[in-house]
């Protein structure tokens, strides 16, 4: 019994905000792997591209909420998500015919892609504050939960509770039905493949007829569609902030990183490292701990490695150890 | 020294001060200092990131933590010792710290020295989570001490009392030794990854300054740090500048907290003479050129047989170490330590707008993007609220839109700044002051 409300208490806290999380991240840092393996530059403006979708998606959702439209037990912000992603969209084509389709022209170096990346974070970053202000902002709606930790403990009959949030389910299954349609599409679809073909070998993808400028238009709509997921899904989750998706960048980043920048399934894979090490580094062990030792073995302190605040350090700690030992990220990304 | 000041450079530079003379006119003095001051050290700090950026080319986003860090030196330099918090659990602290730091290098001595093998990484690992342990135990109970001690108004370890001038150097050297750590990881791979490490440590940064209450109170924060210079109430009761004040027959009032800010700029001037002096003689010298050589061509500057890790190293330790002194100037400014204001879009990316427009590579433009993106910075606010009211001049005085446009002032700042550094990248991408 005692294991058995251990694993509750371990389920509650860890593995299910974290599953959550890690989806978010993977969501994100798809985004960045996909600009780096197309345009080849680290996007930093992803963190605020995100923000954007957000805000739309947010827009949207309050007129619904206003006209009395709701998907029921669903937050409504599902129905507004596509009108974000479209937004996003025109956002970010625009932002690619004005800021880098000019530099590709130039064949410019990376660092200079950067560098307008950071200009086009500080324009996108004021129309979010400019548009919506910088207060939380909550959208959610619908059911809270699909099980709450009462009705765990009721019928279970444990001493601890399991709260199982709508917002942590829909990340999930959302984030998954995106990696899906993304993996699909990359794999199967004549756009999808000559788009790997252009990220493997520009020169050899220029040669065999492949359009740059369609591939990298198809990208961009793409970012667009997992960015503003990614936002939606994290607000929905925790609560809109247009700063926090500024700090995002640094999660996300070093989820892409350790995966393997340009590596898809790498993203993924990175985005759950980051999120389980990250939530499980700064969780509080000591009631775990409690239900498995033995009796009169309670520890003093609270069995927790770092604080909450110094969740930013565990990621780049992470990102330190694999530049350190293996500078291409765990599934082998572009070159170094 | 004047070889890279030609006509074009002395205009705009002249340009600036009527910008700053006229602010002087419309405003007032008072503010007119006030924004010069911040532009002198808004100099320093470009100074600083144009010899990554400008002279090899290495792209650093992390300014934000090493400004932090040269803040943290001018407490630690001038704040008085709180006593107590060192007789309760200083020295404590102090050897949890060595404690930490041994297990760090333990670590490493074993990956580095031992024969590769998983009986090694099981040894690295034993000595990582051990170390771990036995550092938290001895550290935070010293911390625990430290911070009982009278928390509402010290709970600190305090710093040296030495003169505050003192920590200038040496929020230099915090910031170089953060610095090497990022350097060591990060420099000879992608440039990408330079930036992302260290966005990351300055990330860091902050957030160790937010939360550890024993080193410089976290966000309860570190006030009236000693001066350099006289205080505004001692002026205003001196006989000498009474009297100086009277035959100049100005206000006691605004003419001490002039003089004092005066005394600040003159302070800060000499500082970034010297800075832009020695800079100029390091770009001009062979090291400058071979610098430049290695930014131009990493492959062909390293066939020539030039250690282009080393150098890159060494460069970015000097101008992080350039940001640090500027940092510790800055805080010496405020007299005080509000790890809350440090945001990197104010302290990291517009040190960046700033040697942009200014023109990389430049050490002159670097410091004309200082002054004038600061002086817009600052005037970029009342001017789009003029803007604003001209817009919603038309509008009932109750409407939402109204409200909201005149609220959504605050932000015009960051489309401004993204503006300039996307037209100047576009248009002008050397800058207003070109490197030669």
């Amino acid at each position: 019994m005692d294991l058995l409300n251990a694993l509750v208490v371990l389920m509650n806290f860890v593995i299910v905000p974290a599953t959550a999380y890690g989806a978010q991240l993977a969501l994100g840092a798809l985004g960045v792997t996909l600009i780096y393996g197309i345009l080849r530059f680290s996007n930093f403006a992803h963190g605020d591209t995100m923000a954007f979708g957000a805000m739309v998606t947010i827009l949207v959702t309050w007129g619904l909420q206003g006209a009395g439209i709701t998907l029921g037990p669903l937050p409504t912000a599902l129905l507004a998500l596509p009108v974000g992603i479209a937004a996003t969209g025109l956002l970010l084509v625009g932002t690619d015919r004005v800021v880098y389709r000019f530099y590709r022209r130039q064949k410019a170096k990376p660092v200079i892609y950067v560098i307008a990346s950071l200009g086009v974070m500080f324009i996108m970053n004021g129309i979010v504050r400019f548009i919506i202000g910088v207060d939380d902002q909550r959208f959610s709606d619908g059911e809270r939960f699909i099980i709450s930790a009462r009705t765990f403990r009721e019928i279970t009959g444990l001493e601890e509770g399991l709260a199982f949030r709508t917002s942590q389910a829909i990340t999930i299954v959302v984030a998954l039905i995106a990696v899906a349609l993304l993996f699909w599409f990359l794999n199967r679809t004549r756009t999808g493949k000559s788009m790997r073909a252009f990220s493997d070998n520009e020169d050899l993808a220029l040669l065999s007829g492949i359009n740059p400028e369609r591939v990298v238009l198809v990208t961009w709509l793409l970012v667009a569609a997992l960015a503003t997921t990614a936002g939606v899904l994290y607000g929905l989750d925790k609560s809109f902030k247009p700063f926090t998706y500024f700090q995002l960048l640094l999660p996300i980043f070093a989820a892409a990183i350790v995966g393997g920048l340009g590596n898809p399934l790498g993203a993924i894979l990175g985005g759950f490292i980051i999120a389980f090490s990250e939530i499980s580094v700064t969780y509080a062990f000591r009631k775990v701990v409690e239900y498995i030792g033995p009796e009169g073995w309670e520890p003093d302190g609270l069995l927790q490695l770092l604080s909450t605040d110094y969740k930013f350090a565990v990621s780049f700690g992470i990102l330190l150890i694999v530049l350190l030992l293996r500078p291409t990220g765990i599934m082998k990304g572009k070159s170094v | 020294m004047t070889k890279s000041l030609d006509t074009r450079a002395v205009m705009l530079f002249a340009l600036v001060a009527v910008l700053f003379i006229g602010t002087g006119f419309v405003q007032s003095w008072n503010t007119t200092l006030t924004i010069l001051n911040m532009g002198l050290i808004s100099a320093i700090m470009a100074l600083g990131v144009n010899m990554q950026w400008g002279y090899a080319g290495l792209f650093n986003v992390g300014i934000m933590g090493f400004v932090a860090l040269g803040g943290l030196a001018a407490v630690l330099v001038s704040m008085p010792p709180v006593e107590d918090a060192w007789a309760a659990g200083g020295i404590q602290v102090l050897l949890g710290l060595v404690l930490g730091a041994a297990t760090v290098v333990g670590a490493i001595l074993v990956w580095t020295r031992m024969p590769a093998g998983w009986l090694r990484a099981v040894l690295m690992l034993t000595v990582l989570i051990g170390g771990f342990f036995i550092f938290r135990a001895v550290f935070d109970a010293g911390v625990a001490a430290v911070e009982s001690i009278n928390p509402a108004s010290t709970g600190y370890l305090g710093g040296l009392g030495l003169p505050i001038l003192l920590a200038w150097p040496v929020g230099g050297v915090l910031a170089a030794g953060a610095a090497w750590i990022i350097g060591k990881t990060a420099l000879g791979l992608r440039s990408d990854y330079l930036a992302i490490a260290t966005l990351g440590i300055a990330e860091i940064i902050i957030a160790v300054l937010k939360n550890e209450d024993w080193l410089a109170r976290g966000v309860k924060n570190v006030t009236s740090l000693p001066r350099p210079v006289p205080y505004e109430v001692d002026l205003q009761s001196s006989e000498a500048f009474l009297g100086f004040v009277g035959w100049l027959g100005a206000d006691p009032v605004t003419a001490s907290s002039v003089t004092v800010k005066l005394a600040y700029a003159g302070l800060f001037l000499v500082v970034l003479l010297a800075l832009i002096w020695l800079s100029e003689k390091a770009l001009n010298s062979p090291w400058g050129r071979m610098m430049r050589a290695i930014r131009d061509n990493e492959v062909s500057a390293s066939a020539m047989g030039k250690n282009v890790k080393a150098r890159h190293l060494q460069i970015f330790i000097l101008g992080s170490a350039v940001c640090g002194l500027a940092g510790a100037m800055m805080t010496t400014l405020d007299s005080q330590m509000v790890p809350g204001t440090y945001q990197p879009l104010r302290f990291t990316f517009l040190v960046w707008v700033m040697v942009i427009v200014g023109g990389s590579g430049n050490n002159w433009g670097a410091v004309l993007g200082g002054f004038l993106i600061w002086w817009l910075w600052i005037q970029v606010e009342p001017l789009g609220a003029l803007l604003m009211q001209g817009i919603t001049a038309g509008m009932p005085v109750d409407s939402w839109l109204r409200d909201h446009l005149l609220d959504a002032v605050a932000h015009m700042r960051l489309l401004t700044m993204g503006m300039i550094l996307l037209l100047v990248l576009r248009f002008s991408p050397r800058g207003l002051i070109p490197e030669r």
